[in-house]
């Protein structure tokens, strides 16, 4: 079998070498990628969105409904994670749990089924819990708040330097995993419940592509953001830019539910008892 | 030969990622562990995205982000913008859209492989195929 | 509303699959009809779009308002159009007859299920009608994570692995078509097919586009499972839930065997791909290899549904080499074969499914005496059969007479013989499925009452299982029945005028 990976790999590779031949040289300015459809972007971005991070503006308007269609991809990867991989276990059929009694240090391991008279003194730990954490915790528990502000910063200046829906989506669903992993699973879902972070997902890409079925039912194509004009009381160029912000606030609510939701189903292994 | 030389130096990137191309491919259909296939999955993956990026390279052009762009003027005509300053925006919008379809394919890769281990207690296809022909 | 057709066949399966999944977890039973209304909804919007496009022609639309090629528009012509039409009727009456057997296997996932499923039709029903190459790539991976997903939750540990190994093929073949597409962008800057294509033939002589159009078909083979890159098919399809496979199987090749009579077609035009390459010959010979293999892997399976998956690798053999023929007839019969097979395998994938809601299982054992316990079910089954064997008046006869026809005409006898030789072969097939259904067990029949003769009573599947079975059945007989004005209205327009 390595044998004939090794064949077919240097077969395709040499193919695509010989091809790669007839392209333009490297950061060629003439190159057909260059001049053909790209300048009319560069150019017209401006006039037409008023928003001058282009990539923003082709990923949001231009070729938006790729976009739609990219955050749909994301949200049934966590829809896939959450069908494939969550079994709900009763109560009673639960594993054993390990407590440890917090002013002595002690552990003690509950079997299947038992259980222990709830009290402030017994702290419930994870099968590969290790001591000596306090520094990590803290540590993490102060960052997260500033992580957050700064996705949400990504997220509102996408129109003017890098950045944008998924991006900041990205970095609001870390600052929940970072607390995840220094603390553990049980303290997130407490925050953040199972039901809220499905509906949730599904109202980003609901945000999205209702902004588009708007656009459509005020006599537009479908997620022209020029039909929005009259509904937000500007022009029809900065209605363009405000439907951008639209949708890349509906992105970034999906794609952060979305790592959250991936997290807790992979890292838990569908049970949501224990994490990494 | 300097013609070939010449060949080779001016097209580098395109050489770069398609090595990288091929080490991916090798991996999925060589190696025996699940997750290292997964993982050469994502490299070729990557590799792609690279050759896509490098696409868009211009000479002497900054970054697609118009300067000057909401100045004092604010209004249509204050500056000309030309396309010869910046850099092409069409490949990295792609790419954004195919880094988001590979974090997801590679989430879904993942879930499965716990699935597959959690009933075969192991991760290695051919051991994995032992106990099917065993059954 | 009707200038928006275009739009609703996408938008609305694709909204209704969000609001599904919402309303998973606030109450589980309204996610059937809303999975319902939608796609019900998409359908007529689906025929709504083919009388426009009969009386019209081409319709474009322009998403997000901008033209082409610094927007994404949507091209649909006579081929898009059908094969639309064929995409969301199959889904409607798939998500119709399996709902029984959903409830009994996934009862407390029905929302994400439900939101997977429209989720699959909606990538399928937007590859076939996009204008867009990138466009295609988003839907293709949005049709296969979904399918993923709906093929895992089979058998325990045999289903998650037929899908990884699923997933390693189907990954590659998109990343390849993703090459591909980079290939083309760079030496014609636009990603617009017709675009591309206006571009092209200045460039035919470049290696560069030679090499795009073989990595584009050699990730859609891929897809396909075309010989020899077939091996995750059976294996995918057979560990599935029963609703999900006669889902997948119908559609998920057919939607690529579509991707590339378009690139074919349009991007390419038919001189590049049969003239300037001379690689039609080799293809075709590989699709009669895919023909000869798919039929003798499948008699040596005793699951009735592993049989049916190396079937459909044959069906596939049938509609590459029929594409690549190079003349008229043949590709007639590949288009009209996308239409007949994707119906005759929802037929028979839909009676697997009811036997395996009965009897619990698929194997040959399970099957005997079946014709007396479940007679609508094997009926719809048998007229199945008799149209994978090419019997008229079903339709399958009638795509298999363009096919012979445009074998005859391109002198490529050895496609012919393996198209007879497969017809031989499922005679064979089928012949011995329905001899195990009609006889009954031997034993214990005659060891209990002597006295008394006892019948086995009929135990039919529940009627919303029956029902669209008969249905689709009846539809094979009908669409054969009318092949002729298909091919005169839709097909024919389908096929550019260089086409000998």
């Amino acid at each position: 079998m390595k044998f004939l990976g090794l064949v077919i790999a240097f077969i395709t590779g040499v193919f695509l070498v010989y091809a790669a031949v007839d392209f333009p040289d490297w950061a060629d300015p003439e190159s057909p990628a260059s001049t053909h459809v790209s300048p009319h972007f560069i150019e017209k971005t401006m006039e037409e969105t008023s928003v001058p991070n282009i990539v923003t503006a082709v990923l949001a308007d231009y070729r938006t409904f790729d976009t739609m269609f990219e955050a749909t991809v994301i949200f049934s990867a966590a829809v896939v994670c959450f069908f494939v991989l969550r079994t709900f276990l009763k109560k009673e059929e639960r594993e054993e749990r390990l407590y440890r009694h917090v002013l002595t240090g002690v552990t003690i391991r509950v079997k299947e089924g038992g259980r222990i008279p709830p009290s402030d003194d017994f702290e419930r730990i994870d099968d590969s819990w290790i001591p000596h954490d306090l520094i990590i915790k803290t540590i993490c528990r102060l960052m997260v708040p500033f992580i957050q502000i700064f996705a949400l910063y990504v997220v509102a200046h996408g129109h003017h330097s890098p950045g944008g829906g998924f991006q900041g989506g990205v970095i609001l669903g870390a600052s929940v995993i970072v607390l995840a992993m220094s603390h553990d699973l049980r303290t997130t879902l407490q925050r953040m419940r199972e039901k809220v972070v499905g509906i949730l997902c599904a109202v980003g890409v609901l945000l999205y592509a209702g902004t588009g079925a708007l656009c459509l039912l005020l006599g537009m194509n479908f997620l022209d953001y020029s039909a929005l004009a009259p509904i937000l009381g500007v022009g029809p160029v900065t209605a363009r830019s405000h439907g951008i912000l639209i949708v890349e606030i509906g992105v970034a609510i999906a794609v952060m539910t979305a790592m959250v939701w991936i997290y807790n189903n992979v890292s838990s292994r569908g049970n949501y008892n224990e994490g990494l | 030969m300097t013609d070939f030389a010449q060949l080779v130096v001016a097209k580098y990137n395109y050489w770069i990622y398609i090595t990288l191309m091929m080490i991916g491919l090798y991996a999925i259909i060589s190696k025996n562990n699940l997750v290292k296939k997964i993982l050469g999955m994502n490299i070729f993956q990557t590799a792609i995205i690279l050759f896509y990026v490098s696409i868009g390279a211009k000479k002497g052009a900054t970054i697609p982000i118009l300067e000057h762009g909401h100045g004092p003027a604010h209004g249509a005509g204050s500056h000309v913008v030309h396309a010869a300053d910046y850099m092409n925006p069409l490949p990295h919008v792609l790419m954004l859209t195919a880094i988001v379809v590979g974090v997801a394919t590679l989430g879904v890769a993942l879930a499965l492989a716990l699935k597959v281990y959690r009933h075969y207690h192991t991760l290695e296809e051919d051991e994995i195929l032992a106990q099917i022909r065993k059954k | 509303m009707s200038t928006q057709y275009p739009a609703l066949v996408v938008v609305v399966p694709l909204l209704s699959a969000f609001l599904i999944s919402a309303a998973g977890w606030a109450n589980k039973r309204l996610c059937f009809p809303i999975a319902v209304v939608a796609l019900a909804i998409s359908t007529y919007s689906c025929f709504g779009l083919l009388v426009r496009v009969l009386n019209e022609g081409v319709v474009v639309y322009r998403w997000a308002g901008w033209d082409p090629p610094w927007g994404i528009a949507y091209y649909v012509d006579h081929l898009n159009a059908l094969v639309l039409t064929v995409v969301a009727v199959v889904s409607l009456i798939n998500l119709v007859a399996t709902k029984k057997s959903i409830d009994e296997e996934f009862p407390d996932k029905l929302g994400p299920f439900y939101s997977l499923y429209v989720l699959m039709v909606t990538g399928c029903l937007g590859i076939v009608a996009t204008g867009d190459a990138f466009n295609l790539y988003v839907l293709l991976e949005i049709s296969a994570l979904t399918g993923y997903g709906l093929l895992a939750m089979g058998s325990k540990g045999r289903a998650p692995l037929s899908t990884l190994n699923y997933l390693y093929m189907g990954t590659i073949g998109a990343c390849f078509y993703l090459l591909g597409i980079g290939y083309l962008y760079i030496v014609t800057g636009s990603l617009n097919m017709v675009d591309i294509a206006g571009i092209l033939p200045s460039l035919y002589q470049s290696k560069a586009v030679m090499a795009a159009f073989i990595i584009c078909m050699v990730g859609v083979w891929l897809k396909m499972a075309l010989f020899p890159l077939h091996a995750w098919l059976p294996n995918a399809y057979t560990y599935a839930p029963s609703a999900a496979s006669s889902l997948i199987a119908p559609l998920a090749t057919k939607v690529m065997i579509y991707v590339m009579i378009r690139l074919i077609l349009t991007v390419f035009t038919p001189e590049f791909a049969f003239t300037t390459l001379s690689v039609s010959n080799a293809v075709v010979w590989l699709a009669v290899i895919a023909i000869v293999v798919g039929a003798v892997l499948a008699l040596q399976e005793r699951s009735l549904k592993k049989m049916l998956t190396y079937v459909i690798v044959a069906e596939v053999g049938y509609m590459v080499g029929g594409a690549w023929l190079g003349n008229s007839a043949g590709m007639t019969g590949a288009i009209l074969h996308i239409v007949n097979d994707a119906l005759m395998t929802l037929c028979v994938f839909l009676a697997v499914g009811n036997i395996v809601y009965k009897a619990k299982g698929h194997c040959f054992e399970d099957l005997q005496g079946l014709f007396r316990k479940m007679p609508f079910t094997m009926g719809g089954f048998v007229i199945g059969a008799l149209s994978i064997i090419g019997v008229p008046p079903t339709c399958g006869f009638f795509s298999k007479w363009y096919l012979i026809s445009g074998a005859i005409k391109a002198g490529q006898y050895h496609f012919m013989a393996a198209l007879l030789f497969s017809s031989l072969v499922c005679v064979v097939l089928f012949f011995r499925i329905i001899e195990i259904g009609y006889y009954e067990p031997f034993s214990e029949e005659h060891g209990h009452g002597h006295g008394h003769h006892q019948e086995p009573s009929m135990e039919e599947a529940p009627l919303s299982m029956v029902v669209p079975l008969l249905i689709v059945a009846a539809g094979l007989v009908v669409v054969g029945l009318y092949t002729g004005d298909i091919v005169e209205h839709i097909i024919r327009f389908a096929i550019p005028k260089g086409l000998a």
